[in-house]
């Protein structure tokens, strides 16, 4: 036991000190906050440039009603100079001409002009704009056409939007309150995470027992340990390593979410006053209350996730997250022992893989619907639990079937490294010969 | 004492013997050469003394008792195909190797700094393997392999790879090692270098051992009573003079030197032949031809190879 803590403090180490490791633990949160940030940051960028829109509008409609803001300004041109830019748009300043036709009220179309590709938020802004300035217009008619008195309010107070509230009863009768698309969320994102480090780190090990077989190193050192104690601490440190880069990306990814919610919280704070702007035509009323509104769903959000098993979640995930791993790492192990060359090792991989390759694919499928026969087989079978029984958790799992799944996993590693076990102590010391499947069923019969 | 000894080890993998019933005994403070073309069950038998492989039966013993599995820590094993870790830094795999044969931290870092400065190398310490020439990696290779001070050492073809210099440098290291009390079986092809240092022989051939015994006993066992002459002068009708109980093999007459080999066919004494030839010509050497152990190795290995065929 002495010697596996020795063998996996190598492994651990000579990893974690590598310049590679260090760099993609400490820059994929920081590339990915990036690639989330980016846009955003570099929209808000954009809309900062001044831009000056021309408006002809002989129609009178929009005349005057649309507001510049600190960013987009709107300027009222007379049909000559409108004339004049449609032949000539260089000889006027403007970002762009807004055309309103006489007939806008029946065809609502109107046009914009530009030499160059108007802007989606541009669009969006006076496309808003002119529609909330038209419907009003049109309503107003209607009022006006029918005379009831005080029709606009009561039409106004006709605006529903309906939220359904999905409620789960608990095992007690207790109503919880609960989100499909959270849970959905959450399971989805624990599947990939448990996929990634299974098949990034599995075939670590993989490469780390090719790496001493072509070495020939593996002879000095079973010489001094028992093939299983190398395959063992081989395994743990890798699995170590995985671990440390998952904890320094969860320690890092929550600072830098944090840090960023600030630096985009100060930002938004200033687009939703800009929204407001935009917004505050008449019947976009309840638009005003968006900010509010946006501070009860991150506290809505809050709430539902509260609600979650969380303490169930966390420990599923490290559960399956370590079985996981054992397991594939086992088998990827003994099949690097099994094989001397790249080629080969791609062979025998895809076969072994494939069960989780199968498991990412249907993890949409189940995410969709958790309690289906589809979902409960592919979280009893070990080779696909690790990721559906964690995708399948924040919905709500009976209990009798995580444990059964749990029981049926604790198992199939105990058997999974045997095998490995003894496919490895024969395999290391195989050279020049190509293996297939049958020669490996054999090694398991071996003695010693 | 014998530090080492098999009775009738058998191994066999599925549908081949890797060896059947073989005996070897290892006398300590002594070079035990464990000889055998390719594939003859070498490997196998120093794995089995190494137990990374467990034999289907025979006994294994160890100083006198049967062999358990703390004494690898007693054992250095230097295997033919050899290697290191590439990207590890030479001093971390040097400590890290003797790590796993039970040492402390600290000793293995003190025989690591001896052995480091005996072979000049301390400057090597931080590099990284890959860094290498064969030649060096191999000399971090021998000094991983005695740094923990086995009572039994192991080497297999442990000079391939060296110059003639480093060659000859660690072939002093193994007899040095010798000399203060180690043992060692030493496995190679090079039948000079087992004419050098072994004091005792074993050749497996064909999963069976053929021969076995102290080296000038063997090589003794295989003379074939042939003696080497130089002279002067001019013997006439010398195979007339000879009779029958001597035959000429080789028969070589230049400007410089004259010289014939003959064999003793009715195991005559060197006298009687020395007698016939006195009179007619002076002697300039007279020696008995002893067999090398190259001579020794190709006789045996193909004289039992054809008994297997029949």
């Amino acid at each position: 036991m002495n010697k596996s803590i020795l063998i996996l403090k190598r492994e651990y180490l000579t990893r974690v000190k590598k310049k590679s490791f260090i760099i993609t633990t400490l820059l994929m949160p920081v590339f990915m906050a990036a690639l989330m940030v980016l846009p955003t940051y570099l929209a808000m960028m954009d809309d900062k440039e001044e831009r000056t829109i021309a408006v002809y509008d002989p129609t009178s409609l929009i005349l005057d009603r649309l507001e510049s803001n600190e960013f987009t300004k709107f300027h009222y041109i007379p049909e000559q100079e409108f004339q004049g830019l449609r032949k000539d748009f260089k000889s006027g300043k403007y970002y762009a001409v807004l055309y309103v036709p006489e007939n806008i009220l029946t065809t609502n179309r109107a046009e914009m002009i530009s030499d160059k590709q108007i802007t989606f938020d541009i669009k969006n802004l006076v496309t808003n704009r002119i529609e909330n300035i038209i419907e009003g217009e049109k309503r107003k008619k209607v009022v006006d056409e029918t005379g009831v008195p005080d029709l606009e309010k009561k039409l106004a107070a006709t605006k529903t939007n309906i939220k359904l509230e999905t409620i789960k009863l608990g095992e007690e009768g207790k109503a919880v309150k609960s989100s499909t698309e959270i849970a959905m969320a959450i399971g989805y994102v624990a599947g990939f995470l448990i996929y990634m480090f299974v098949f990034i780190y599995g075939t670590m090990v993989m490469r780390g027992v090719m790496e001493e077989k072509s070495n020939r190193i593996v002879e000095v050192i079973i010489s001094s340990v028992k093939p299983f104690q190398l395959l063992f601490g081989k395994i743990v440190g890798i699995g170590l390593v995985g671990l440390t880069q998952i904890t320094i990306w969860v320690i890092l990814g929550i600072t830098i979410a944090t840090g960023m919610s600030t630096f985009i919280g100060g930002e938004s704070s200033g687009s939703v006053a800009q929204a407001q702007s935009i917004m505050s035509s008449p019947g976009m009323e309840q638009m005003a209350a968006s900010a509010p509104a946006k501070e009860n769903i991150t506290l809505e959000i809050l709430n539902l996730i509260g609600n979650l098993n969380i303490p169930l979640i966390i420990f599923g995930l490290f559960f399956y997250f370590i079985c996981g791993f054992i397991l594939y790492a086992s088998l990827q192990g003994a099949i690097g022992s099994a094989v001397d060359s790249d080629e080969d090792a791609q062979q025998m991989m895809l076969p072994v893989m494939m069960p989780l390759i199968f498991s990412i694919i249907i993890l949409f499928a189940v995410a969709k619907n958790p309690e289906g026969s589809l979902a409960f087989w592919a979280s009893m079978i070990p080779l696909t639990s690790p990721v559906i029984m964690v995708a399948r958790i924040p919905f709500g799992v009976p209990a009798w079937q995580i444990i059964l799944s749990m029981v049926i996993m604790l198992a199939t590693i105990l058997g999974t490294i045997w095998m490995a076990g003894k496919i490895y102590r024969t395999g290391i010391l195989m050279y020049g010969k190509k293996v297939n499947l049958k020669e490996i069923v054999k090694w398991l019969f071996y003695k010693n | 004492m014998e530090i080492f000894q098999a009775n009738n080890v058998v191994k066999e993998f599925v549908g081949h013997v890797a060896l059947s019933s073989v005996s070897i005994s290892v006398k300590e403070a002594s070079v035990f050469g464990l000889l055998g073309p390719n594939g003859a069950g070498k490997t196998t038998l120093i794995r089995i003394i190494n137990q990374i492989t467990a034999p289907d039966s025979g006994e294994l013993y160890f100083e006198g008792r049967p062999i358990r599995s703390e004494d690898i820590y007693q054992i250095g094993y230097l295997p033919e195909e050899r290697g290191l870790y590439k990207k590890m830094k030479v001093g971390e795999q040097a400590l890290y190797l003797a790590q796993l044969k039970g040492m402390s931290k600290k000793d293995a870092l003190k025989n690591l700094k001896f052995w480091f400065q005996k072979f000049e190398i301390e400057a090597w310490w931080g590099k990284k393997v890959e860094e290498l020439s064969k030649g060096m990696a191999q000399k971090v290779q021998f000094i991983t392999t005695v740094i923990h001070q086995p009572k039994l050492l192991i080497f297999d073809e442990p000079f391939t790879g060296f110059d003639p210099i480093n060659t000859n440098l660690i072939k002093n290291e193994i007899l040095e090692l010798k000399k203060n009390g180690t043992t060692i079986i030493f496995s190679t092809h090079n039948m000079s270098s087992v004419e050098e240092i072994c004091d005792h022989i074993a050749l497996i051939n064909q999963s069976k051992k053929i021969l076995d015994g102290q080296i000038d006993q063997v090589k003794e066992k295989f003379k074939t009573n042939t003696f080497e002459i130089q002279y002067r002068g001019d013997i006439p009708d010398l195979d007339s003079r000879l009779g029958a109980n001597f035959k000429v093999l080789e028969h070589e007459v230049s400007d410089r030197m004259k010289q014939m080999k003959v064999q003793f066919l009715n195991g005559n004494s060197n006298n009687e032949l020395l007698k016939i030839l006195m009179n007619q010509f002076e002697i300039v050497s007279f020696k008995e031809v002893i067999p090398s152990m190259n001579d020794v190795f190709i006789h045996v290995v193909e004289q039992n190879n054809l008994e297997i065929q029949r």
